[in-house]
């Protein structure tokens, strides 16, 4: 349930405008609470009332405001948000808003402006030349900049719990390796297409036990198939599927005999030295040295794909970004757009990538150990759930009900 | 009774633009036809039933200065000059506003973000105001003129695009009756009308649209546009007078008797 306040002046009582607005939000699926009526003594004297509306949703809520707007109700924003200039480069003023990944919407001159991008432990900055606010994250903060400081004359409106039972709100109750998976998956691969014909895009963070699992096969095929638009993973994905294209083994092991392969260990460090002596993945798909594989694949139908470094990386590949803050920024510019974020065998790199996320992204997370599961479901969020399963069979049952053989 | 009136002759009066559905550029209004329709209107006021009437000088370039009503509302040595929706309207401010200043008026503005039209949406019926919106108006400038004028403003949503000002589907006769046409206004609407017009005049669907509601009321005489033979008998009924005037050619810009005059009370 979402709700906003909203205040209504005039002869709002002898011209009926109150009882049509209330009428109104009924009609329009809310309800109402009268806050305050003063009714005006005299027959001049205007009269007020301060209503707050509930809807289910954000969008039904705005219905109802625009169209009782017509009539005169106005949110009230009480006190604008107060700007502070940023006194150095880098950092927020002190007492700065610290943001959600809700829907988030700050008071300028008595009106309500949705703040863009929403994100996770960021500030929020106004530029008063486009009248616009977006989050922004401290590091990218410039001295001058307008940054709103304290809580006055912010709003965010948290995802409610829908009344529709959905898949969602079922697992993230909790996490559980005892969960009927056909049922889940078959429900996830439902709404992973309804997401793209909305055309919304899918995210996919992805950890290199799915290649160790052999299972980089089913997510060539959902790249292949449009189901896929961004992936973001860190070089060991990269470097063992490249080191199954080119030497069929991953970590030394060969994927289809399942037993380690003599020298199988330098595999990944040749698979990686190959691609640094072509300047990159893309070059090496170009040059037809890289034929096959998920990063292949990506390259071929045009996903686009954020490698992030790690302190324990091999080489590392020349595509990864090994600027922690850089990556960050990377993966923030790619997330426009996603409705669904797909979260397979890896924790930090799906933690960062939740951090960063809008609350409105469904995420589904798919781990082995119950705990990552839970770390990762249960982030403030209800658009999030999780299955404890193996990722390979995961990924199998998902392409077949997407990518029906 | 003497009263007075602010009209201004259709000089450079047309169809240039369409902002009502009234109004189309295929069916452009004849400059020498309206102008006798006006004078006719003029005449009747002024030498019929010897009202004043000030004439406001007509502007090149502003075809709907003609319509005075829209200017703002005018009391005592106090204009609340109007905010017009639509941008080719809102080039006539200027030169009401200059020729209330030249007068000694007060010139009384609404807050920017609000849209008002004059007398087109506020007429009174004694001393409460009644006020069109949602078409043009906004319900807003309705608190602001209760606010700078300390009277009882009674809110109206027009619901027809054909009647989009108040004074095309409402006409005060006197402090106890006024014509009205129902179905320009939503059910609270005509509820209010009910409510507080002790005795409400339903105007039917063929004068209504005729623009019988757009009449200029003298004292007992009404003068409104002719053809509307139903109205003429109701207002024999109710002790008026019927001044029929033909106006067809302002009728295609959406404007009768009412809108080619302004009270100056």
């Amino acid at each position: 349930m979402v709700s906003d306040t909203v205040e209504l002046r005039g002869h709002i009582i002898d011209s009926l405008i109150l009882p049509k607005v209330l009428d109104e939000i009924m009609t329009l699926g809310g309800t109402f609470e009268i806050v305050d009526l003063a009714v005006g003594q005299r027959r001049e004297d205007q009269s007020r009332a301060t209503i707050r509306v509930s809807a289910q949703d954000a969008e039904r809520l705005q219905a109802i405001l625009s169209r009782i707007g017509q009539h005169g109700a106005v949110p009230v924003t009480g006190e604008d948000a107060r700007l502070v200039p940023a006194d150095v480069d880098g950092a927020f003023p002190d007492g700065f808003y610290c943001t959600t990944h809700f829907d988030t919407w700050m008071s300028r001159e008595g009106r309500w402006i949705v703040v863009e991008r929403p994100e996770m432990d960021c500030g929020i900055r106004f530029d008063p030349a486009t009248g616009r606010a977006e989050t922004i994250p401290m590091h990218k903060v410039r001295r001058g900049d307008l940054i709103v400081v304290g809580y006055a004359g912010v709003k965010v409106a948290p995802i409610d719990r829908s009344p529709e039972r959905s898949v969602f709100e079922f697992m993230a109750s909790s996490v559980s390796s005892e969960k009927p998976k056909a049922v889940v998956i078959r429900e996830m691969a439902a709404h992973i297409k309804t997401a793209r014909a909305a055309g919304g895009k899918v995210l996919v963070v992805a950890g290199p036990a799915v290649i160790h699992t052999g299972a980089g096969g089913h997510l060539e095929r959902l790249i292949a198939a449009g189901y896929v638009q961004i992936l973001f993973a860190g070089n060991a994905l990269a470097a063992h599927d490249i080191e199954q294209a080119l030497y069929g083994t991953s970590l030394g092991m060969s994927l289809d005999a399942g037993m380690p392969v003599d020298e199988g260990h330098e595999h990944h460090l040749r698979a990686i030295n190959t691609i640094r002596r072509v300047g990159g993945i893309k070059q090496a798909v170009e040059k037809g040295v890289l034929t096959r594989g998920i990063m292949h694949a990506c390259v071929v139908h045009g996903v686009d794909y954020v490698l992030a470094g790690s302190i324990r990386d091999d080489g590392p590949l020349p595509d990864v970004i090994t600027d922690a803050v850089k990556a960050q920024d990377a993966m923030r510019e790619k997330i426009r757009g996603v409705t669904v974020g797909i979260m397979i065998a890896t924790t930090l790199h799906s933690i960062a990538t939740g951090n960063i996320l809008p609350a409105s992204v469904k995420l589904i997370c798919v781990d082995i150990n119950p705990a990552v599961v839970t770390k990762l479901a249960d982030r403030g969020s209800f658009q999030a759930m999780g299955l404890v399963t193996d990722v390979e069979p995961f990924l199998r049952a998902l392409a077949e009900h997407l990518v029906p053989a | 009774m003497s009263a007075s009136l602010l009209m201004c002759p259709p000089d450079f009066y047309g169809i240039e633009y369409e902002i009502n559905p009234w109004m189309d550029l295929r069916r452009p209004a004849d400059p020498e036809r309206a102008r006798a329709q006006w004078r006719s209107l003029h005449g009747t006021l002024t030498q019929t039933l010897g009202a004043r009437v000030e004439l406001l000088t007509p502007v090149k370039g502003l075809p709907d200065l003609v319509f005075t009503a829209n200017a703002g509302l005018v009391v005592p040595g106090r204009f609340i000059a109007s905010r017009f929706l639509h941008p080719e309207r809102q080039k006539e401010q200027p030169t009401y506003e200059a020729w209330f200043r030249a007068r000694g008026y007060a010139i009384e503005t609404l807050p920017e973000d609000t849209c008002f039209e004059g007398e087109g949406d506020a007429l009174w019926l004694g001393d409460t105001l009644f006020a069109g919106y949602r078409i043009r108006s906004d319900i807003r400038s309705h608190q602001a003129i209760a606010a700078m004028l300390g009277c009882e403003v009674l809110s109206l949503e027009l619901v027809d695009p054909r009647f989009y000002h108040l004074d095309t589907c409402f006409c005060p006769l006197d402090d106890r009756r006024a014509l009205y046409y129902p179905p320009a206004f939503d059910d609270y609407g005509r509820r209010v009308i009910r409510e507080f017009v002790p005795e409400p005049i339903a105007v039917g669907d063929a004068d209504a649209l005729w623009f019988a509601c757009n009449a200029v009321v003298v004292g007992r005489d009404v003068v409104v546009q002719s053809g509307c033979d139903a109205l003429e008998k109701i207002l024999h009924e109710h002790g008026f007078t019927p001044y029929p005037v033909n106006l067809s050619e302002f009728h295609k810009a959406g404007g009768s008797a009412k809108c080619l005059v302004l009270w100056l009370p």
